[in-house]
């Protein structure tokens, strides 16, 4: 998940700080936009639809499209709309509860 | 409680002029934008990231400080973070800041909620990977994130803006995959004479245009039947060009065939739009000030009509100077003194648009996708299946919306909306204007139900 | 003569009675409004409910059992018709209660009712503990619930969905867009419409919702309905957390929690107000708290179809035989009785039920 990001940072970060997606630890830059930071950070797949259940990852990154929706402190908000805070917990939506698979 | 003349939702070009306007008017203002910082998307993050990328970015980006720096002044609260979901009479805006829900009111609303992609549904889309342009700009601007093996795919000039950047940024686009057609251009020459009007415009395009060529970035034209392929992920763009079927592997697809208005906040309030046959998009419509059907509502920006960063700044200095007179801060003739010259300047900057939609027109198997594409993505639905509803009387998308739920997911219909009206409009042999939009409510943003109850045992002031 | 029946109004309602005169080899058109007409049937609440209709006039608590009673047959039918499943759930629903005062009232209401239905209203109460059981995600707030065993729930836009399709599967002819101005009688009634197009049938049936405020006195009808808004939320789609439903929340098949409703005296307004999803948003994280953290994603206002007491309306026409009047405000509830029972009543057969007391003559001035 981690290893060979399609994507580069063009400068590198002064400070990193940990955080934890799907139980992982991360590091990222401290403020960044949080979903450009797990992007770079070589998480592709951010949820899967409660219809189907296909993956997704951003896709606007303007806060127009829900597709970066991860669950943080049991709440379901747009990953673009926030920052790398240290020690953050995300999750993909609903998914942390195990076996409670979305209905 | 802090007194309130005027609202202005939307921190980009026009809704930092309108702000810096009605201020310098002697109005009090409240800005409310859903960034952390102001610019919008097209100056993003601009007061930090022009000094760290701004020889990449162009001095058109960096000119956005001159915006930003205009609300710092008295008689604005700019409140950052700020998600704006419902717009009630009054005018009653309510939003949601750092996990509390408040409130503010005040006699004039300037709406300055810019710009949407457009909507482009084909084969594999939805797959991780796969972006809009806007997207792969704002990874640039904000975050100085780069996608290392990129395809851009779709038609007009944020294509050649992004692809010239990621060449300064060191990181070429494996390729452009564009839609338009060379008889696109020949028919756009006919507004060529308009389009020199704004021919700072056109010689920038050409910059970019040679940029890529020095870089040797390969650009297919004419391109039909595309669809991105991938097991989970985007790993390919196919498509035909030049006669030929071809594939690019790739990590990421950036999509663009041109941006609309983001009517989603004005609908909600009833302004009422109409369809425009040349921009393939409802527009608002607007009086000449900006101002709407809606009592004490103005729109302002590419919100209005697209029109670009230089014409939204002008139209909102345009709306402010107009709530500034209404509000009996400005006279008439005051208004129209210095009113004149920004509207002089917004025509010209407007001229060149008929050259560009003719040269660079939406690309048609994205109009009418195939039955197999999903529209909407946050349901999940099909063409096909907007298609069928048709079959089953749907007349308009809000009866399709409860047939088959596209337009009902957190997006509320941002990304399906002109696709299901073009579909229904198509199948019914009616016009969009007939057809309709869907019925826009709130809460034009998700919000939880503890900010909304919490309302409940009273609601805060904004300004407090 | 084209059709048997012209049915004015493709709702629930009407198309659930098109749908059973369809069956029955009846040749029916249908009249319907615009994609932004007022329809209740977009806005409703979905629950296929027994409990505390009819309080005081147990033909109508009986009429709605009778309709629960074959819905599950009338989900299957339209399941097999159309391959449309409406997400029927008939495993009961609670009346939920914050204080255990307006239990024991309502307790001792629905004792009355059942002695008057000859003991058949099957029905429990839950104390606090005895729910949180059923319903773990409940809050301590809440005091106990009814929980009534006739009770249940569907997916009423898959059901709306169905018997469009099913209407038109069986031949109907169905006519969208349309703005029905008068009905005129010449040995067959001609329906006509505002764009020039007049149907021709032998019977109507106007189930037009609110629209028979107006067309109502044109058939020779009282027509006494009123608008009335109920304001509703649902949430992002979640695991599932809530059992049965009630009249505060339910979950839907989709996932998504349904949280109702207001009853606005507004007239025409079917806007959704801030207050009006704050307190909404309230009741429901009382009742159940782990709600404060969903996210609401989309609301809506409809107009509910609304009687002086509330009770649907069966009437036929005294000046124009033939034409018929059927409005109600339970229009998921009922509509397997208006496809599976009410043809008898328009067709006057033998098997036809007794609605004397839904005549609108109820609310003659005397």
């Amino acid at each position: 998940m981690k290893t060979a990001s399609p994507f580069l940072e063009l400068e590198a970060a002064p400070a990193r700080v940990r955080v934890w997606f799907d139980g992982e630890p991360l590091h990222l830059p401290p403020g960044a936009n949080l979903a450009a930071a797990l992007l770079a950070a070589g998480v592709a797949v951010f949820r899967h639809t409660p219809v189907s259940g296909a993956p997704r990852g951003p896709f606007c990154l303007m806060g127009a499209c829900f597709d970066c929706l991860v669950e943080i402190d049991g709440v379901v908000r747009q990953a673009c709309m926030l920052e790398v805070e240290e020690g953050l917990r995300i999750a993909r939506p609903h998914e942390a509860e195990a076996g409670r698979a979305p209905v | 409680m802090h007194p309130c003349d005027l609202i202005v939702v939307g921190a980009g070009p026009a809704g930092l002029a309108a702000a810096a306007t009605a201020a310098e008017a002697g109005l009090q203002v409240v800005l409310l934008d859903e960034q952390p910082r102001p610019g919008g998307q097209i100056y993003r993050d601009v007061d930090r990231v022009a000094a760290l990328r701004g020889g990449i970015l162009g001095k058109d980006y960096a000119e956005g400080q001159a915006l930003t720096a205009a609300i710092r002044r008295d008689g604005i609260a700019h409140l950052q973070g700020a998600v704006v979901w419902a717009i009630e009479e009054g005018i009653r805006v309510s939003y949601t800041r750092a996990g509390q829900a408040a409130q503010v009111t005040a006699p004039r609303l300037i709406l300055a909620t810019g710009a949407l992609e457009r909507p482009m549904p084909l084969p594999g889309w939805t797959l991780p990977g796969v972006m809009t342009a806007g997207a792969g700009q704002i990874l640039l601007k904000q975050s100085g994130v780069l996608a290392r093996r990129a395809v851009l795919v779709g038609t007009g000039p944020l294509l050649y803006l992004i692809a010239a950047q990621m060449v300064r940024a060191g990181t070429p686009p494996l390729a452009l995959v564009e839609t338009q057609t060379r008889a696109d251009l020949m028919r756009a020459n006919r507004h060529l004479g308009g389009a020199l009007r704004g021919w700072p415009y056109l010689a920038k395009g050409l910059a970019m245009l040679a940029e890529l060529v020095r870089a040797r970035v390969p650009r297919h034209t004419g391109a039909s039947d595309i669809a991105i392929d991938g097991e989970g992920r985007a790993e390919a763009v196919n498509f035909r060009s030049g006669g030929k079927a071809r594939a690019i592997a790739c990590d990421t697809v950036f999509l663009h065939h041109g941006v609309v208005p983001n009517t989603q906040a004005a609908r909600s309030i009833g302004v009422p739009h109409r369809w425009d046959a040349a921009q393939h998009c409802f527009n608002p419509v607007v009086d000449a000030w900006g101002g709407t059907a809606v009592a004490g509502v103005f729109l302002a920006g590419d919100g209005a009509g697209i029109g670009g960063a230089h014409v939204a700044d002008l139209g909102g200095r345009i709306a402010a100077l107009k709530v500034a007179e209404e509000l009996g801060r400005l006279s008439a003739d005051e208004r129209d003194r210095r009113a004149a010259p920004l509207a002089r300047q917004r025509r010209q900057q407007f001229a060149v648009r008929p050259f560009l939609d003719a040269a660079y027109p939406p690309y048609a198997g994205a109009l009418a996708p195939a039955d197999a594409t999903l529209v909407c993505r946050c349901e999940e639905v099909t063409a096909g299946d907007i298609r069928g509803y048709a079959k089953l009387g749907c007349i308009g998308p809000n009866q399709a919306k409860a047939f088959g739920r596209a337009g009902m997911g957190p997006c509320q219909g941002r990304y399906c909306g002109l696709t299901v009206t073009a579909l229904l409009a198509e199948a019914n042999g009616r016009t969009p204007d007939d057809t309709g939009y869907f019925r826009i409510r709130p809460p034009l943003k998700p919000v939880t139900l503890g900010e909304l109850a919490a309302m409940e045992d009273g609601v805060s002031d904004a300004a407090e | 003569m084209a059709s048997d029946y012209a049915v004015i109004g493709g709702g629930v309602v009407g198309l659930s009675v098109a749908y059973g005169l369809l069956r029955r080899g009846l040749r029916v058109a249908v009249l319907d409004g615009g994609d932004g007409s007022y329809r209740a049937s977009r806005g409703n609440f979905g629950l296929v409910w027994v409990q505390s209709k009819g309080m005081n006039q147990p033909v109508y608590a009986r009429w709605s059992q009778r309709s629960a009673a074959q819905w599950a047959d009338h989900a299957a039918e339209l399941a097999e018709l159309t391959g449309r499943h409406l997400g029927l759930r008939q495993d009961g629903g609670y009346d939920l209660h914050f204080s255990d005062e307006t239990l024991d009232q309502q307790v001792a209401n629905y004792e009355i009712l059942k002695a008057k239905l000859d003991g058949d209203y099957p029905y429990e109460v839950l104390g606090a503990n005895a729910l949180k059981r059923e319903e773990p995600q409940i809050g301590p707030k809440v005091a106990g619930a009814i929980l009534h065993h006739q009770d249940g729930h569907a997916n009423p836009l898959r059901l709306l969905t169905a018997l469009a399709d099913a209407v038109r599967r069986l031949g109907g002819q169905v006519l969208t867009g349309k703005t029905v101005t008068g009905v005129t009688r010449d040995g067959d009634y001609q329906v006509v419409c505002s764009d020039g197009t007049t149907v021709g049938a032998g019977k109507v049936v106007l189930s037009a919702g609110l629209g028979a405020i107006e067309l109502g006195a044109k058939l020779g009808f009282r027509a006494p309905v009123r608008p009335q808004r109920g304001q509703v939320l649902i949430t992002e789609k979640l695991p599932k957390m809530i059992n049965r439903p009630s009249l505060v929340a339910r979950q839907v098949d989709e996932g998504g929690i349904q949280i109702g409703a207001t009853n606005e005296e507004v007239g025409f307004d079917d806007r959704v107000t801030q207050p009006g999803l704050s307190g909404l948003a309230a009741q429901a994280v009382t009742a159940y708290p782990a709600l404060a953290k969903a996210q609401l994603v989309r609301s809506w206002g409809a107009l509910r179809v609304l009687t002086p007491d509330g009770l649907p309306i069966y009437q036929e026409s005294r000046d124009m035989p033939g034409a018929f009047l059927v409005t109600c405000h339970s229009g998921i509830t009922l509509s397997a009785a208006h496809a599976r029972v009410l043809p008898d009543w328009l067709e006057k057969t033998a098997a036809a039920p007794d609605l004397e007391v839904f005549s609108e003559d109820r609310f003659a001035v005397s």
